[in-house]
C-alpha cells in the first residue's frame, strides 16, 4: 500500500467528480450523495491508514518513502546561480515519512467525521446544493491529499492552490447572500498574496538548487550548508509569505474571521483542523531552509508570538460564537509558528495534531449549538443550552478545557511544550535574539491566560444560565441527530487522548512524538543548554496557573447570579479599549481606507485617463476621419470598386474549370489520390536510383 | 525458401486487383470487398517483411491492421444499409449530391 | 519425387497465390455480390495459407477467424438485407472510369514491381525470433501475446475504443429512425 500512495488521493477526487458532474446535475437525491461522499472520504482513510501501517511495517517509521507516480515537467537543462547545470525534471511524486504520515492521519480522520458530520447538518439543503457541498468537500479531501502528500514544492503547491480553491467555494457556498460572496472573494484574494510569496519562493530555489525535490534540496543544503546560507534566507521569508497567507497570520490574517460565512463543518474542516495548518506543515516540510536563516527563524516566531496575543485580545470580545473560534484559531496557529519560529518544529506540528481535534470538535460544537438555535450565531441570545443539549454540552466543555491547556487534555501538552521550548530558546540565546525570545515567551503566556478566559467566556454564555431568545427559539431547542453528536463524541475522545502521544519528557529526552518526527524535523539544537528539571516544572505550574486563572476570572464574570454585571462595569470605565477590541482593532477598516481604497482611487484613475485622454484622442481621430473619408469616398468608388467587381469575375472563371474537379464520383476520387500514390513510388524510385 | 521477394510480388497483385477493382466497381459493396483485398495486401508485406528482419513488430501492426479492417467493414456496411434506405441503391455512381 | 519434396514450401505457395489471384479478379468480375463475397473469401483463406509459410501461424488464425468468420458473414448479411432492391440487369461498371483505372494499376505494378526487382533483399531471416519469448522458444501465438501485451499495450487499447466507436457509429447508422423521429 505504501507504494500506492496515489490512491489516497484519487479516492476523494472520483467522489467529487462523481457527485459535481453527475449527482449534482441529476439532482440525485441526499442518501445517494452522501454515499458517494462517504465513500469517498472513507476509502481514503481506509487507504491512508493501510499506508501508514504499512511504512511503519516494513520500512520502518524513520524512513522517506517516496512514489513517482509519473514525470509531470521535464524541463530540461538550465544553469543556477553558481552557475553549475542542473537538469531540472519536476515528478508528480508523493512521500510519506513521519510529517506528512501524522497530517495524513488526522486530514483523512478529522475529514471522515467531519463528512458524517455534514449528513446531518446539511439535510436542510435541497438536493442539487447538497451535492455541490459533498463534491466541493470531497475536492478539498483530495487537494489537501495531494498538499501533504507532495514530495516536491510543486506538487505540494498543487495542493496548496487547489485547496485555497476549496475554501473558496466553500466559504461562498451560499453565494445567493452577498455577504457569503463577499467573503469567498475575500479570503481568495488574501491568500493570493501568500501564493505569490510562495510561487517566487519556489521560482527562486529552481534557480538556486535547480530542483524543488524535497529530498535533494535536503542533501543539497546539508551536503555543504555554507554554500547555501545566502539564498536561504530569502526563500524561506518567501515561503513564509506563503504560509501567512494561508495560514492567517498577521498581517494577512483578516480573511479568516469572514471565512466563517461557509457552512460550520467547512469553518471546522478546513478553517480549524487541516488547511489553515497547511503553513506550518509547509514550515516543518522546508525546516531544513529555514534553520539555514537566522533572520526567518526570528521573523516567523515574532510573527507566530504577536498573531497569538492580538487574534486573542480580539477574541475576547466577540460575540458571534463562530468569530471567537475562528480568532482563537488564528492565536493558537499564532503558537504553532511561534514554535517553529523557536526551531522546535515537531512542537508546532504537535500542536497542529492536538489542535485539529479539539478545534473541529469546538467548531461542530459550534455548529450544532447554532443549528438547534436556528441559525442564531449570536451568543447573547443564546444560555442555558446545557439542559437541552448534553452531548453537545460535555463534548464542548471537555474541548474546551484541551484549549485552554488544562492538564491531562491534549492542548495542555502541545501548548506547554511550544512555551517550554520557546523559553529555552530564550534562555540559551537561540542565534543571539535571547531576549526577543524571552519576551515572546511571556507573550504567549498572557495568550495562554486570554485563551482560557475567552473560551469559558463562550461556554459560561453559550451553555450556563438562562436563555436569552425569542420563545419560538426555547421551543425548537432540540439536541442534534447521531450522525453530528457520534463525530463530536469521537473527537472529544481525540481531545482527551492525542496528548499523551507527546506527553512530556524533562531534559534532552524526545518524547514519543518528537521522537517520531526527529528524522524529518529535528529541532534547532542549542549548543550545550538544556532547561533544568526544576525549570521544566516550575513552567509546567506556571502555564497551568495561567489556564486555571483565565478559567477563574471568566467564571467569575460570566457565571452565576452576577453574571455580565462585571463585564458591564468593565466596558463602562474602559469604553475606548472595549470598543476598539470589539471592533478587531479596526484592521478591517485599514484595510479598506488604504489597500482597497487604493485599489480603487487606481481603478478610478484609469478610468478617468480612459475617459478623457484616449477617449478624447479617439473622438480627434474621428474629426480627421470623415474629413479623409470623403477623399477615400471618391477613390473608394471609382478605383477599388472596380478593382473589387474584377477580383468577382475572376473568381467566376476559374470557378467554372475548377468545380469540374468535384465531379461527384467517390470512385474518381480515389483514382485521382492513387496517381498521387503511383507519382510518389516513382519520385521513391528516381530518388533512390 | 520462399523468397521475401515472392510475397511481394503476391501483394503487389492483391493491391492492384483491388486499387482497379475499387475504381471501376459500381456496387459499393463489391467496392468495400476491394478495400478489404488492399489491406490484405498490406497485411502480406508486414508479415513478409517480420519474417525478414526476424522482428515481431510487423506481425503485431498486422493484428491492427485486421482490427482496423474490421471497424472499417462494420462503418461501411452500416453506411450501405443508411445508403439503401434513403436512395433505394448501392451504386456508387447514383450518389452525387456533390458533384459541383 | 525428390524435386516435389525439396521444393514442396514453393508449390505450395505458388497454388495459394494462384488461389488469391484467382480470387481477387473474381471479386472484380462476377456480377453477383454474392459470388464476389465467396470469391473474396477464397483470397482470405488463401492469404491466411501463405501466413503459416512466413510462419505467422497466429495470425493465420486470426485471418481465419476475424476475415473469413465475422467480416465476411457481415458482408453475405448486408448483401441479404438490400438485394430485395438491387436490380442486377444494370451494368456493373462506371464505364468512363475503366480506362483510367486499368491503365493506373497497370502503371503502378510496373513501377512498384520494378522497386521489387531492383531491390537486392537479403536472405530471410529464419523465423525463430518469431517464436521467442523473454528469449527462450515458445510459441508464435505466445510471442505475439507478450509483444502485444507489453510493449504494444496503449496502442493495443487505442486501437480497441477504435473498435468500439466503430460499433456505435454502425448502430447509428443503422438504426431504423433517424434522431429528429422523420420516418426514413
Amino acid at each position: 500500500m505504501k507504494d500506492l500512495l496515489w490512491l489516497i488521493p484519487l479516492f476523494p477526487l472520483l467522489g467529487a467528480a462523481v457527485n459535481g458532474l453527475v449527482g449534482n446535475r441529476r439532482g440525485w437525491s441526499r442518501r445517494t450523495t452522501s454515499a458517494v461522499a462517504l465513500t469517498g472520504s472513507g476509502l481514503a482513510l481506509a487507504a491512508a491508514l493501510a499506508a501508514i501501517a504499512d511504512w511503519a511495517a516494513s520500512v520502518g517509521t524513520a524512513a522517506v518513502h517516496v512514489n513517482r507516480v509519473f514525470t509531470w515537467i521535464p524541463a530540461g537543462f538550465g544553469h543556477t546561480t553558481d552557475g553549475l547545470l542542473a537538469n531540472l525534471t519536476i515528478d508528480f511524486a508523493l512521500r510519506i515519512d513521519a510529517l506528512s504520515a501524522v497530517m495524513l492521519f488526522f486530514v483523512t480522520f478529522v475529514g471522515f467525521l467531519i463528512h458524517v458530520y455534514s449528513v446531518g447538518y446539511m439535510h436542510g439543503e435541497g438536493e442539487r446544493p447538497y451535492a455541490r457541498y459533498f463534491a466541493y468537500l470531497n475536492l478539498f479531501m483530495f487537494a489537501m491529499l495531494t498538499l501533504v502528500l507532495g514530495a516536491n514544492l510543486a506538487v505540494m503547491f498543487v495542493g496548496w492552490e487547489g485547496v485555497g480553491l476549496c475554501s473558496y467555494l466553500l466559504i461562498g457556498f451560499f453565494f445567493e447572500k452577498d455577504w457569503c460572496a463577499s467573503a469567498g472573494k475575500k479570503a481568495f484574494i488574501v491568500n493570493r498574496i501568500g501564493d505569490f510569496g510562495f510561487l517566487l519562493a519556489i521560482f527562486w530555489t529552481v534557480k538556486v538548487f535547480g530542483t524543488v525535490d524535497f529530498a535533494a534540496l535536503q542533501a543539497a543544503i546539508e551536503s555543504d550548508p555554507a554554500r547555501f546560507a545566502a539564498a536561504a534566507t530569502p526563500i524561506a521569508l518567501l515561503l513564509f509569505v506563503g504560509a501567512v497567507g494561508k495560514s492567517a497570520q498577521l498581517p494577512l490574517y483578516v480573511w479568516l474571521p469572514d471565512a466563517m460565512a461557509g457552512p460550520t463543518p467547512v469553518s471546522a474542516l478546513i478553517h480549524a483542523a487541516t488547511m489553515v495548518t497547511a503553513g506550518v506543515y509547509m514550515v516543518a516540510r522546508t525546516n531544513f531552509i529555514f534553520r539555514l536563516s537566522p533572520t526567518a527563524m526570528l521573523v516567523v516566531a515574532v510573527v507566530g508570538g504577536l498573531t497569538a496575543v492580538f487574534a486573542a485580545t480580539i477574541g475576547l470580545a466577540q460575540n458571534d460564537i463562530k468569530k471567537v473560534l475562528a480568532y482563537s484559531t488564528v492565536s493558537q496557529l499564532g503558537y504553532m509558528f511561534l514554535a517553529a519560529g523557536a526551531g522546535a518544529f515537531s512542537a508546532g506540528m504537535f500542536h497542529v495534531f492536538t489542535h485539529a481535534f479539539f478545534k473541529a470538535c469546538l467548531f461542530l460544537g459550534a455548529g450544532s449549538v447554532i443549528h438547534a438555535c436556528s441559525g442564531n450565531q449570536d451568543m447573547r441570545t443564546m444560555g442555558g443550552l446545557k439542559k437541552h443539549m448534553p452531548t453537545t454540552y460535555w463534548t464542548f466543555l471537555v474541548a474546551t478545557l484541551a484549549l485552554a491547556g488544562v492538564p491531562p487534555l491534549a492542548g495542555f501538552f502541545s501548548k506547554d511544550e511550544i512555551l517550554a521550548k520557546v523559553f529555552a530558546a530564550g534562555s540559551g540565546d537561540l542565534y543571539g535574539f535571547g531576549t526577543v525570545y524571552l519576551l515572546l515567551w511571556a507573550l504567549g503566556l498572557a495568550g495562554a491566560f486570554m485563551t482560557a478566559f475567552y473560551m469559558f467566556r463562550l461556554v459560561h454564555t453559550t451553555f450556563h444560565g438562562e436563555f436569552r431568545g425569542t420563545h419560538e427559539q426555547a421551543h425548537h431547542l432540540h439536541e442534534s441527530p447521531k450522525s453530528m453528536t457520534v463525530p463530536l463524541q469521537i473527537l472529544a475522545a481525540g481531545s482527551i487522548a492525542a496528548g499523551f502521544l507527546g506527553m512530556g519528557m524533562f531534559g534532552p529526552k524526545l518524547n514519543w512524538f518528537e521522537g517520531l518526527l526527529h528524522p524529518v524535523a529535528a529541532p534547532v539544537e542549542i549548543e550545550g543548554h538544556h532547561v533544568g528539571v526544576g525549570v521544566e516544572w516550575l513552567l509546567i505550574a506556571l502555564s497551568v496557573g495561567v489556564a486555571l486563572s483565565g478559567i477563574w476570572l471568566a467564571t467569575r464574570w460570566y457565571f452565576g447570579p452576577e453574571a455580565f454585571a462585571r463585564p458591564q462595569r468593565f466596558a463602562e470605565r474602559f469604553p475606548g479599549l472595549v470598543t476598539t477590541v470589539a471592533n478587531k482593532y479596526y484592521v478591517d477598516e485599514a484595510y479598506d481606507a488604504t489597500v482597497v481604497a487604493g485599489t480603487m482611487k487606481l481603478a478610478r484613475g484609469s478610468w478617468e485617463f480612459d475617459a478623457r485622454v484616449v477617449d478624447g484622442a479617439v473622438n480627434g481621430a474621428r474629426h480627421l476621419t470623415v474629413a479623409t473619408s470623403f477623399f477615400s469616398g471618391l477613390f473608394d468608388l471609382n478605383v477599388v470598386d472596380g478593382l473589387v467587381n474584377l477580383v468577382a469575375a475572376a473568381y467566376g472563371w476559374a470557378s467554372r474549370g475548377l468545380r469540374r474537379v468535384q465531379w461527384g464520383v467517390a470512385q474518381g476520387y480515389a483514382l485521382v489520390m492513387t496517381v498521387g500514390f503511383v507519382l510518389m513510388v516513382a519520385a521513391a524510385l528516381w530518388l533512390g536510383r | 525458401m520462399i523468397s521475401t521477394a515472392h510475397v511481394l510480388v503476391l501483394s503487389l497483385a492483391l493491391f492492384t486487383l483491388g486499387v482497379v477493382g475499387m475504381a471501376v466497381r459500381r456496387n459499393f459493396i463489391t467496392v468495400l470487398m476491394c478495400v478489404e483485398l488492399i489491406l490484405n495486401a498490406a497485411n502480406l508485406n508486414f508479415i513478409a517483411f517480420s519474417r525478414q528482419l526476424g522482428d515481431l513488430t510487423g506481425q503485431v501492426f498486422a493484428v491492427f491492421v485486421i482490427t482496423i479492417a474490421a471497424a472499417e467493414a462494420a462503418i461501411g456496411l452500416g453506411i450501405i444499409v443508411a445508403l439503401v434506405r434513403l436512395k433505394q441503391t448501392v451504386n456508387l455512381d447514383q450518389v452525387n449530391v456533390m458533384e459541383g | 519425387m525428390t524435386w516435389f519434396l525439396v521444393h514442396f514450401a514453393e508449390i505450395v505457395f505458388y497454388s495459394l497465390a494462384a488461389v488469391a489471384l484467382a480470387g481477387a479478379v473474381g471479386v472484380i468480375a462476377f456480377r453477383s455480390p454474392v459470388h464476389a463475397a465467396l470469391s473474396l473469401l477464397g483470397t482470405f483463406l488463401a492469404v491466411a495459407g501463405v501466413f503459416v509459410l512466413m510462419q505467422a501461424e497466429f495470425l493465420a488464425a486470426v485471418q481465419v477467424l476475424v476475415y473469413a468468420g465475422g467480416v465476411m458473414v457481415l458482408f453475405l448479411f448486408v448483401i441479404m438485407l438490400v438485394k430485395a432492391r438491387d436490380i442486377p440487369d444494370e451494368p456493373q461498371y462506371v464505364r468512363r472510369l475503366v480506362p483510367a483505372a486499368v491503365g493506373l494499376g497497370a502503371l503502378l505494378a510496373a513501377l512498384v514491381g520494378v522497386g521489387i526487382w531492383a531491390a537486392s533483399g537479403g536472405l530471410p531471416a529464419d523465423g525463430a525470433a518469431l517464436r521467442m519469448v523473454a528469449g527462450a522458444p515458445l510459441g508464435n501465438t505466445e510471442a505475439v501475446g507478450w509483444s502485444l501485451y507489453r510493449d504494444y499495450l496503449l496502442p493495443f487499447e487505442v486501437v480497441s475504443i477504435v473498435l468500439l466507436v466503430a460499433m456505435i457509429g454502425a448502430i447509428v447508422m443503422g438504426r431504423k429512425e433517424s434522431g429528429r423521429g422523420g420516418a426514413a
